[in-house]
């Protein structure tokens, strides 16, 4: 399934007014991408934090990027999916010009990509810019 | 005289505070206490009274800087009965204290020898003796526990032996809960002539932490699990055994004469505290200890086991959560899963409102693994939550478990 775009998504989570449907809302976000099978899931995928794991797919394209995310917890999955509306088939300076933290906090989630919430959303976000500035130079 | 819930919650200016507009309830106290104004206050007045230096001013300053620290001092060896204020280190949390003595044990382990500790070690008293019995070809032993999270002992009395060195415990589970036996443990690790240390971060808080009845030889707790500052914890050890301990960290303040070639080392304890030491966090932990042992203990230690048996109880009714760390003598910690929920999620939906518990391997991965599990949610609770507190815990869990069906 697409994503909606940032812009929509910024949009659909300002029309709710209680904090369980934006969770929700969220939650199926997560539920709508793909997610890694078994034996993709390899250790050197592996981002860990002490509460949850991420492990992340990356691949050059035609000249993006793109991007297959999974989590075993399904809030963070959501906030994957978040991310990946960003950042997936995306070209390296798009992802590198898009601002991240600016994106959470119109979501008013910033404080799931703080430095101290151990979820991997952070160190996420870190490798995928991270791509994209190989990618360039 | 029972407890007056209501004046102790008016000591912690934190608890009144409100998270996404709903009212905070705590219950994340086994990874750290609130403060209690007592020792807010006693923090500002060091830095706003008498902030100097200690042991070696020569002026008012320094001496009133010095006379409050080594106060504090004295508060902690009379609230365990230590028998003397020099068998009171400071270090900067349990897992300094553990350190200290991991690392002057490595010197004299050696092939054949043991070292004893329990599956349900926090990270920070599995791995300083791990490394140590890694540096030094010593073996590590590893007590098991039943699927009720209490201790295996015919396996602890199988597998001490002549060989067995130290014995490392936890005083309470951080992430099952579990009360251990520590006086009948450490008397037959004695019976063995093992060294003893007691894991105490998590037992200090609960009251009646006597080290001569305990009979072990070090005890280590952290400030900050004890409503006192972070960066200040306790080894405490018995005179006999500290006084030739390896020394740790050399520098200042624990020398006695030095020349460029050549140094020899102060007296306890002294000697175990190089440094300019954290002058401020000592007095916030003596005023902790002050404020903790004015309190009515019979009836806290009432409380808290009614909060627990209170979240037990509603732990047991909720359909499809399962408990982990079910032995009979337990304090302080529920630790459970939520149908199949992931502990994280079930973390974000409940701080959502206003619920903070602990979620993750708690510093504990190979327990976690013993268990076959990723880890758990954990909620801990304190002297100051009330049962309302729990009663909330309880109604976020379901919405939690409704919305992550």
């Amino acid at each position: 399934m697409q994503l909606p775009s940032t812009d929509e998504i910024v949009d659909d989570l300002e029309f709710f007014d209680d904090w369980e449907e934006r969770y929700q809302y969220i939650i199926d976000l997560g539920k709508s991408i793909p997610g890694l099978s078994e034996e993709q899931r390899t250790p050197d995928r592996l981002v860990k934090g002490c509460q949850s794991n991420v492990w992340l797919i990356s691949g050059i394209n035609g000249g993006v990027i793109e991007f297959d995310v999974d989590s075993d917890a399904v809030i963070v999955q959501g906030l994957l999916a978040l991310v990946l509306a960003a950042y997936n088939r995306k070209t390296p300076q798009q992802i590198l010009d898009f601002d991240i933290n600016g994106y959470f906090e119109a979501l008013d989630l910033e404080r799931h990509i703080t430095p101290t919430r151990g979820n991997g959303l952070r160190a996420i976000v870190g490798k995928i810019q991270l791509l994209a500035k190989q990618a360039i130079h | 005289m029972s407890l007056d819930l209501q004046s102790l919650r008016a000591q912690f200016p934190i608890l009144s505070q409100q998270v996404d507009g709903k009212p905070l309830v705590y219950l994340d106290n086994a990874a750290t206490t609130q403060k209690p104004q007592a020792v807010i206050d006693a923090i500002v007045s060091f830095y706003t009274q008498c902030n100097a230096n200690v042991h070696r001013g020569a002026h008012h300053l320094s001496d009133e800087a010095t006379r409050r620290y080594e106060k504090a001092r004295d508060s902690v060896a009379r609230f365990i009965n230590a028998s003397a204020r020099e068998e009171v280190i400071w270090t900067s949390g349990t897992t300094e204290a553990i350190n200290l003595v991991a690392n002057g044990l490595a010197f004299q382990l050696k092939q054949g020898d043991e070292v004893m500790v329990t599956e349900m070690e926090h990270h920070a008293n599995l791995v300083t003796w791990q490394q140590a019995c890694l540096k030094s070809g010593a073996t590590l032993k590893v007590v098991p526990i039943h699927d009720s999270g209490e201790l295996d002992m015919n396996a602890f009395d199988n597998l001490l032996s002549a060989n067995t060195r130290l014995v490392a415990i936890p005083h309470v589970s951080n992430a099952l809960g579990t009360v251990n036996p520590i006086q009948s443990l450490t008397a037959k690790a004695k019976q063995h002539g093992a060294l003893v240390l007691i894991d105490g971060a998590q037992g200090i808080a609960h009251g009646n932490v006597d080290v001569q009845s305990i009979g072990c030889d070090f005890y280590a707790f952290s400030g900050h699990k004890l409503f006192g500052p972070t960066g200040i914890g306790v080894l405490w050890g018995k005179q006999s055994v500290l006084q030739d301990w390896p020394v740790w960290q050399v520098g200042g303040e624990m020398i006695s004469d030095v020349t460029y070639q050549s140094a020899t080392w102060g007296v306890l304890p002294n000697r175990l505290e190089a440094g300019t030491p954290n002058i401020a966090g000592a007095i916030g932990l003596g005023a902790a200890v002050d404020w903790f042992t004015a309190l009515d203990m019979p009836a806290v230690q009432a409380h808290e086991q009614q909060l627990l048996q209170s979240a037990t109880e509603q732990a047991e009714a909720l359909e499809g959560l399962r408990i982990i760390g079910t032995a009979p003598n337990k304090v302080g910690v529920l630790s459970f899963l939520l149908a199949d929920a992931h502990p994280a999620d079930v973390g974000f939906i409940l701080d959502r409102q206003g619920v903070a518990i602990r979620t993750g391997d708690n510093c504990a991965q190979p327990l976690m693994k013993r268990f076959g599990i990723p880890g758990t949610a954990r909620a801990s609770f304190s002297i100051y939550n009330t049962l309302e507190e729990v009663d909330m815990l309880f109604s976020a869990l379901k919405k939690a478990k409704m919305m992550l069906a």
